[in-house]
């Protein structure tokens, strides 16, 4: 309570009010103001600085290039927004390349009446995850569409990182025998996400598990396992990534249903919403392929890092019926996982 | 967990099938009637933990396989009026009426909100007085409470706004016409738990005594559902045909008296279609007189009934227990959750559905 009653907060708002305008999209001095006051001050960067089109890199080869874009609502969340996401995403993206990231761009679609509070905040949790992963945000962009044309606003970030991996980390470099681990419990993000939509009544503490991933990754590589690929769990959860690298590599994998960690509340809200956890979406886990002799070092190195301190091995690669993902259920039954035709629907009873 | 993994363990499950295995002399059917025993059946591969004397025969309890294509079709032209926001759980936005689904008219423009409690909807409506918002009230007697709840309390706060397209189904009378249909080969049932949670299982009594089938009510874990077995077919074995409950952690003799008596407040029992299986008399709730001002057929004119197109697809026989997902030619091929020619492929409750997602192997 006493930090709320020292908290130094600035009452004044921008004259244009405190919601995005169609003309700060413009271009002109309003745009200017824009980025004046929400975006220099957060991505203070000398490669940003020089306000020309485009940023000047100095590189080293090979390197790893990724984009995506970020929609999601609500754009907070527990414990994350839109922002951490883009970021966090990218970053990841490069890491699951076995690259260390190095630099990320970020597009901003904005909709007309979109709070500058919120903005403001979203552009610093960017700079923030931008910091903790260690990127630089060197170039961006900035629109404004009409009221209703967005959901608040849509984030594309690329990314550009230096392959450290000496092998190319991929779904063609798995191969027969190799162990499947996770870096730690699935579900988190998607419940999150879930019960922080406002018509839901449904509340929960489950915090979103969105963390950048490239500080394990690079480890590995420093220990010098030979890791043949990574694939980070995102809106396919973790059904959706076993079967994207089983069905590129033409293998099969077979995982063990209780070697799978799922927090016990997540497993909860799972139950009471008819939802798998398996393709629940994550924003901070991720998957290694690794040789089985080297698969309990790669285990105790991810344990050595907060995000991957729940890190176990669920399963193993094998060479037929290939392109296939079956799950030992905790009563011994063998059954397939697949990716799902959509999304994932709340059943009715 | 609490009341999850005690009802997962495998120890107790080997030893159940065990049980079940020593008592088995003799071939026996037993249909589970709720698709979340189905597909917990499935997932678990607690089919294959059975002896080969015993066939499990999956039911019609899938709300969303059995709702009539002519619902869907007045669910999607409601969505389509200006103004209108129609509320729907999201299993329901998949199924295909005979022009398309939910999720079609959500893309060309149409106002379809998925929720997750009925109350939700009348949220909606309290916070939009301009528009019109229409529940899809869908299910057997374990959502209809909540339903009818969501009228009850539109009606006492007087709120003008909120009507119910109300499809839904009462399992005894399913249960009778399967038992009465000349090629049944069902022989004992394993009762919906969480349905009789709600209504009790007096009723069941009668059935059990008319058709001579016990009827054991059973939970959706895969103890409940092993124990489930092993009560009905103790039954069997010994001869008895009696209303049995595994269930006892959540359901009582005569179920949820509060719950049953704002049923009875809000709907009327009346004669309903069946996707695929037809009409079947005095299974159905509307609403009742007193909640005529609520009712979405009232407000946007009445459902039309439609000859359902005989099509390749035989999910009329898999909700009957006629026949498995696996015996249908078009199964995994011509039929799959991505282009499905049956309901029983899009719900996440059909049986079809369990199969793909969980048993491809075995039919390849």
């Amino acid at each position: 309570m006493m930090d709320d009653a020292f908290a130094l907060s600035c009452p004044a708002t921008s004259p244009e009010g405190d919601l995005v305008l169609l003309a700060h999209g413009g271009g002109g001095r309003m745009t200017e103001r824009l980025l004046d006051s929400v975006f220099r001050p957060a991505f203070d960067d000398p490669l940003l600085s020089p306000r020309h089109d485009g940023a000047r890199l100095e590189l080293a080869s090979p390197l790893a290039f990724t984009t995506d874009s970020y929609v999601v609502k609500p754009l907070v969340f527990p414990g994350g927004d839109i922002g951490t996401l883009a970021v966090n995403g990218t970053v990841n993206d490069l890491a699951m390349c076995g690259a260390r990231p190095g630099f990320i761009s970020a597009g901003f679609i904005l909709e007309e009446g979109l709070s500058i509070a919120l903005l403001t905040r979203i552009v610093i949790s960017m700079r923030d995850a931008a910091q903790a992963a260690g990127v630089r945000i060197v170039t961006g962009d900035l629109k404004v569409v009409d009221r209703g044309k967005a959901d608040g606003l849509f984030i594309n970030t690329s990314g550009i990182g230096s392959i450290v991996a000496p092998c190319p980390v991929e779904p063609a470099s798995v191969v027969p025998g190799d162990a499947v681990i996770l870096s730690g419990d699935i579900g988190r993000h998607g419940i999150a996400v879930l019960a922080a939509r406002e018509e839901l009544s449904f509340e929960s503490s489950i915090v979103s598990d969105c963390a950048p991933l490239a500080e394990p990754v690079l480890a590995l590589f420093a220990a010098g396992i030979a890791v043949h690929c990574l694939r980070d769990l995102t809106r396919g959860g973790l059904a959706g990534g076993l079967v994207e690298v089983t069905e590129t590599a033409g293998l099969a994998v077979e995982i063990s249903e209780p070697a799978v960690p799922v927090r016990e509340d997540v497993g909860s809200a799972c139950e009471l919403l008819g939802l798998d956890p398996f393709h629940v979406a994550n924003e901070g886990r991720f998957l290694v392929f690794v040789p089985a002799g080297q698969a309990n070092a790669a285990i105790e190195i991810l344990r050595r890092h907060p995000v991957s301190v729940g890190a176990t091995a669920i399963g193993t690669v094998a060479a037929c019926p290939a392109g296939q993902v079956t799950c030992k259920s905790v009563l011994g039954g063998t059954r397939i996982i697949d990716m799902l035709s959509g999304e994932q629907l709340p059943r009715i009873c | 967990m609490k009341f999850r993994e005690e009802y997962r363990d495998p120890v107790a499950a080997r030893g159940l099938s065990e049980a079940i295995a020593r008592i088995v002399t003799r071939p026996w059917n037993i249909m589970e009637v709720c698709g979340g025993q189905t597909h917990a059946i499935v997932r678990y591969g607690l089919d294959q933990m059975l002896p080969p004397e015993v066939s499990l025969i999956h039911g019609p309890g899938c709300p969303v396989c059995v709702t009539p294509v002519d619902y869907v079709d007045k669910a999607i032209e409601i969505a389509g009026r200006p103004g209108t926001i129609l509320c729907s759980f999201g299993d329901m936005l998949r199924v295909p009426g005979s022009g398309g689904d939910l999720f079609g008219a959500k893309s060309r423009g149409a106002d379809i909100r998925v929720i997750y409690s009925p109350l939700d909807a009348l949220q909606i409506a309290r916070r939009a007085p301009d528009r019109e918002v229409v529940l899809f009230a869908v299910g057997f007697e374990t959502t209809a409470p909540a339903n009818a709840m969501a009228a009850y309390r539109a009606k006492r706060e007087g709120l003008q706004n909120f009507s119910l397209l109300s499809s839904h189904v009462l399992v005894p009378p399913a249960m009778r016409a399967i038992l009465s249909a000349p090629t049944n080969r069902v022989q004992g049932f394993l009762a919906a738990g969480h349905v009789c949670t709600i209504m009790g299982f007096d009723e069941y009594e009668p059935i059990a005594a008319r058709y001579r089938v016990p009827i054991v009510v059973a939970g959706f874990e895969p103890l409940d559902i092993l124990e489930g077995v092993y009560l009905c077919l103790r039954q069997l074995e010994a001869g008895r045909a009696e209303v049995e409950n595994q269930y006892s952690r959540s359901a009582r003799r005569a179920g949820n008296g509060p719950a049953q008596e704002i049923m009875r407040e809000v709907f009327q029992v009346v004669g309903r279609r069946w996707r695929g299986i037809g009409e079947i008399a005095e299974s159905g709730l509307a609403l009742s007189g007193a909640y005529r001002a609520f009712d979405a057929e009232e407000r946007f004119g009445a459902v039309l009934a439609r000859e359902e197109v005989a099509g390749e697809c035989i999910a009329g026989l898999v909700l009957c227990g006629d026949k498995k997902p696996l015996e249908c030619a078009a199964f995994g091929t011509r039929c799959t959750p991505e282009h499905p020619l049956g309901v029983t492929m899009v719900s996440s409750e059909g049986a079809c559905a369990a199969y793909f997602n969980y048993r491809r192997t075995a039919a390849e």
